[in-house]
This record gives C-alpha cells, sequence and structure tokens, in this order.
C-alpha cells in the first residue's frame, strides 16, 4: 500500500527525516512511534502529499505522491495532528462538505455520512455545532471525515492526543475496528497505544527508523534481559555468598529494607527462569521470601532504549 | 465545478453564519449611511448640477469603506486556515489549488456586493424626494455599480493575496492594508510628479483610481480603465494561486 524510498525532508537548515525506507502491506495497521520532532508528522505530511520530500520516492496504491497527487488524495483519508475541523459548520453538513469535496456524488455523499456518522457514534450530535461539541466527539468527526470516501488508506496522525482516558478507548476501539476493510497508519508517541492497536510499528527518531518490527518480536528481541525482583529475609553475606555462587546468574544487587528484608535485582545471562530455584534456596536454607517476580522488558524499556542511546550509555 | 460550488457554499456560510459577516455589512452600511447624509446635507443648502452618484464618490467614504473593508473581508480566507490547520485537510482532499483560489475570491466578491445592496436604499430616497430625472439615471447608476464591482475584485485580489501570504488573520489585514493604500496613493504621485517626467507620470496615471472611480460615478465607462482592473485582478489572483502552491516546492 505504501512504498517509501530513501524519504528526506529538509527544512531550512534542519533534516526533519533523514532517508527513510519502509513499506506498508495491504490491511496492516502500523504504529509510526517516536518522541516529538522524531519526523512522524512530516513523514505523514508527504505520505498525504500535502507537501513534497526533499529527495526519495513515496507511492501509495502504485501512484507517486507527487506526480499523481490528485489519484494518491483520492484513495487516502488523512487526519493530520490535531484534528482540525471549522468550528462554525454542523457536524452533518461539515461531513458532506467533506464527501463532496472527495469527489462523492450527492446522492453517495448522503449515504456515506449516514453510515460513517453511525459507525462512529456520531448519530446524536448530527445536527450540533462542531465548535461546541466536546473533544471526543471533535475527534471522531475528524475520523469520520477520513473514513467518508471509503479510503484504501488512513492516515491519523495523533488521533488520542488530548482525549480523556474513556474517549480515548472508545477511538482505539473504532480504529481497531477499521483494519477489516481499511490500511491504517497512525502515529502516536504513546507506547501501550501502539502496542495495543497495531500489528506492526516503525519506531522513529530523529527522522530515522530505528526499529521495525511487530510488537511481539520487538519484545522477544529484548526478553533475555529480563530481571529478577526477590525480596528475602536473609543475613547479607549468606546472602551475597549465595548469589554469587549460583549458576546463570550474571549480576546482582542487594538493598536492605524494612524489617531485615534485603531487595535484591537479578540479572540471569539468558531467558532461563531462577525463580524455582531461588524458591528452592529459600525453602532449604528456611529463609523467608515475601516477593519473587520477573520483570519482562516492556516494550517502553525498548522504546527509552532505541530513542535515547545516549542517556543508555551514560547509565 | 461542481467541487468549485461545494467550496464556494461553504465559503459563503462561513461570511453569513458568523456574526463577523454582519458586523462588516452594518460598519459598510454606516459609513455609506454616513457619506449619504453629508451629501444631503450639502444639496439642501446649494443645488448641485451634476448627478448624485459622482458626488457620492467626491466623498472619501466610499474610499474609507473600500479600503477597510476588502482587507477585512478577505483575511481570514486562506490565512485563518492556515492557522487552524485546516488547511491541510483542505488540500489533501482531491481539490486543486486553482478551485480553491477561485472559489475564495468568489465568495469574497459576493459578500462585497451584498454589503453595498443597502445602498439602493438610499438611491431610492433620492429617487424618491427629487423627482427629476437628471438626478439618477439607469446609465450613471450602472457606471457605478461596474465601478464598485472592478474597484472592489482589485481589492479582493489584493486581499486574497495577502492573506495567502499570511499565517494570521491580523498580519492578513495589515499587509493588504498597506498594499491597498499604496495602490490607492500611486494615482495622487502622478499628479505630483513634475510636468517633465513624462513617461512616469504617464504610468502612474493607470494608477489613478480615484479618478477613473469618478468616471464611472459620472458614467463614463473607459475600456482602458475596465481592462486595467481586470488585468490587474487576474494578476494578484495569479500570485495568490502561487502562493498557495509554493508549499509544493518549498
Amino acid at each position: 500500500m505504501i512504498e517509501a524510498i530513501d524519504l528526506t525532508k529538509r527544512y531550512a537548515g534542519r533534516t526533519a527525516v533523514a532517508g527513510i525506507s519502509f513499506a506498508v502491506a495491504r490491511g496492516e495497521i502500523v504504529g509510526l512511534l517516536g518522541p516529538n520532532g522524531a519526523g512522524k508528522s512530516t513523514t505523514m505530511r508527504i505520505l498525504s502529499s500535502f507537501m513534497p520530500a526533499t529527495s526519495g520516492t513515496v507511492r501509495v496504491a502504485g501512484f507517486d505522491v507527487f506526480h499523481q497527487s490528485a489519484e494518491v488524495r483520492r484513495r487516502i483519508g488523512f487526519m493530520p495532528e490535531n484534528n482540525p475541523l471549522y468550528p462554525e459548520m454542523r457536524v452533518r453538513e461539515y461531513l458532506k462538505f467533506r464527501a463532496r469535496l472527495k469527489g462523492l456524488g450527492w446522492r453517495r455523499s448522503r449515504e456515506r455520512v449516514t453510515t460513517v456518522m453511525e459507525q462512529c457514534g456520531l448519530t446524536d450530535v448530527s445536527r450540533r455545532i462542531i465548535g461546541q461539541l466536546s473533544k471526543g466527539y471533535k475527534q471522531r468527526v475528524g475520523l469520520a471525515d477520513a473514513l467518508v470516501h471509503e479510503p484504501d488508506l488512513i492516515i491519523l496522525d495523533e488521533p488520542t492526543i488530548g482525549l480523556d482516558p474513556n474517549q480515548i478507548r472508545s477511538v482505539r476501539q473504532l480504529i481497531k475496528s477499521l483494519a477489516e476493510k481499511h490500511t491504517v497508519l497512525i502515529s502516536t508517541h504513546i507506547l501501550p497505544e501502539a502496542e495495543m492497536m497495531c500489528s506492526r510499528m516503525l519506531i522513529m527518531y530523529g527522522g530515522k527508523i530505528l526499529a521495525a518490527d511487530t510488537p511481539e518480536n520487538l519484545q522477544k528481541l529484548m526478553a533475555g534481559n529480563s530481571q529478577i525482583v526477590v525480596e528475602i529475609n536473609a543475613p547479607e553475606e549468606e546472602l551475597r555468598a549465595a548469589w554469587s555462587q549460583m549458576p546463570g546468574l550474571l549480576k546482582f544487587d542487594l538493598a536492605a529494607t524494612d524489617g531485615g528484608f534485603q531487595r535484591c535485582l537479578l540479572t540471569p545471562d539468558d531467558s532461563v527462569d531462577l525463580r524455582l530455584v531461588i524458591f528452592m534456596l529459600a525453602l532449604e536454607r528456611g529463609w523467608v521470601v515475601r516477593e519473587l517476580t520477573r520483570n519482562r522488558h516492556s516494550l517502553e524499556d525498548i522504546y527509552v532504549q532505541v530513542t535515547n542511546p545516549g542517556e543508555e550509555e551514560e547509565n | 465545478m461542481g467541487i468549485i460550488l461545494t467550496l464556494l457554499r461553504r465559503e459563503l456560510a462561513a461570511f453569513f453564519l458568523a456574526i463577523t459577516g454582519y458586523v462588516i455589512i452594518a460598519s459598510v452600511t454606516l459609513l455609506n449611511s454616513l457619506s449619504f447624509v453629508v451629501l444631503m446635507t450639502n444639496l439642501g443648502s446649494s443645488p448641485s448640477p451634476i448627478p448624485v452618484t459622482e458626488m457620492f464618490y467626491r466623498t472619501y467614504f466610499f474610499w474609507l469603506v473600500v479600503l477597510l473593508a476588502a482587507p477585512v473581508i478577505t483575511m481570514r480566507l486562506f490565512a485563518l486556515e492556515k492557522a487552524s490547520g485546516t488547511f491541510e485537510t483542505l488540500m489533501t482532499t482531491p481539490v486543486s489549488e486553482l478551485q480553491v483560489v477561485a472559489a475564495k475570491f468568489a465568495a469574497a466578491v459576493i459578500f462585497y456586493l451584498v454589503t453595498w445592496l443597502p445602498m439602493i436604499a438610499c438611491l431610492s430616497v433620492v429617487r424618491h424626494f427629487t423627482n427629476q430625472a437628471g438626478a439618477l439615471d439607469a446609465g450613471t447608476v450602472g457606471g457605478m455599480y461596474l465601478g464598485i464591482f472592478l474597484v472592489g475584485c482589485l481589492f479582493l485580489s489584493l486581499g486574497c493575496f495577502a492573506s495567502s501570504i499570511s499565517r494570521t488573520q491580523m498580519g492578513a489585514a495589515m499587509v493588504s492594508f498597506v498594499l491597498g493604500v499604496t495602490l490607492f496613493s500611486l494615482g495622487f504621485l502622478a499628479e505630483a510628479l513634475p510636468a517633465t517626467a513624462q513617461w512616469q507620470s504617464q504610468a502612474l496615471s493607470y494608477f489613478g483610481l480615484f479618478e477613473q472611480m469618478h468616471d464611472f460615478a459620472r458614467g463614463v465607462v473607459d475600456t482602458r480603465t475596465v481592462t486595467f482592473y481586470v488585468t490587474a485582478t487576474f494578476f494578484f489572483l495569479f500570485l495568490t494561486l502561487r502562493a498557495v502552491e509554493s508549499r509544493r516546492w518549498k
């Protein structure tokens, strides 16, 4: 659906996107993930053929976004950052206006507007003035607009920004439901969101794509470095001795907490599960254990590690 | 064409659904009525041989209206869309820049003409009370409205251009006001030039908007003047189009 090859965008004196290449297949929900200023919005603006790339080519549904811009625009539904709308218009009127702009006939646009309003839960507010709607409803109006002409590709720039948790939930649900018929590209800087909605993630930082894979694979990549947390009531010296003799344990950290307990952070060398060994050891020595957990590296750690390499090294 | 009409409808709705549209209409009407009152007071004290429409344009109220109203009408057109981000949603639909510029300009012209409608009441007052055919005939009234239309188109196209290069409405209004006043003043410059400056004053005299409007109000339609207005309007619309397209080659 999308093929981007060596895409670069330079603004005066600043490179926003530095030679990225990626492809998105039909029917995927792909998350473009990265901190603010990573080049996500710029990439999306180029994809939606709002502005041209400095160099590199992008094809959407086989059409070049610059040379066949009108063809591309017919096939995409784009919701820009902050979801700009005309506040003085009514919901139905706005959607109809947008449908007509996107080349739908009079009758067809009426049908489609009714359909997308049902799909996005806007039927109750169809006569309301957009400027007076709550943010959640406005967001749905933006989504309905992106859907109204049944585009092949839907591009959503930060679709859940500024919403309350309930609204975020309903918008997410809506986006997930789109996957059956459309290809969706979503940008976000909120990781759990991408984790929940996307079948694949592209992590962007400083205008480059640093990692691209499914959420599961990205997690697996880092799973070897999981950590074990133990809180155990034992004399410190004995504990240190036990840890240093334990096979498969790379690194450990001890810290005394209340009531004579020691909080230990253990790093095993591979994905061996040391929890059983630890339990047996405690049982054997008669030590009391009040916590024994394994911290899997969450995607958040991967995200931080990938997008913040400098800080990681300092630690 | 369908797309232009859709865009035009939305632009007109934006004028008439917001309070600003009515504020503009009210202000223009107020200025025109003041002008009318001044005119009537003068006429009451001494009779005049020249047509009423011509006297109307001798006052500076008319130019005040054009110079002030055009920037206020047009400032919103592109600058607001850019500031609020709707420019992005608009330009990522399959509409062309030409369609957008044409629709916005047409909407501005239609709105501008609507603001002049209350003036008809003033004319009918004249007609009702003078009972003289010479005071108001079809030719002079037609010439006057043609003048209003052409001058309006020029200043509105200027305003469109200013709006297309500005990020905020205030900026757009200021740029178009400064450009408008400059254009308006060029004609006076021609008069101020020494007689030796032949071609300069000849060239500048084409910009004598004040004198040209005077002709229209007398019912004189000079093709040179009409050509000048039409050309200048298209020139500024062309610049607007280029400015709107500019994001594609930046």
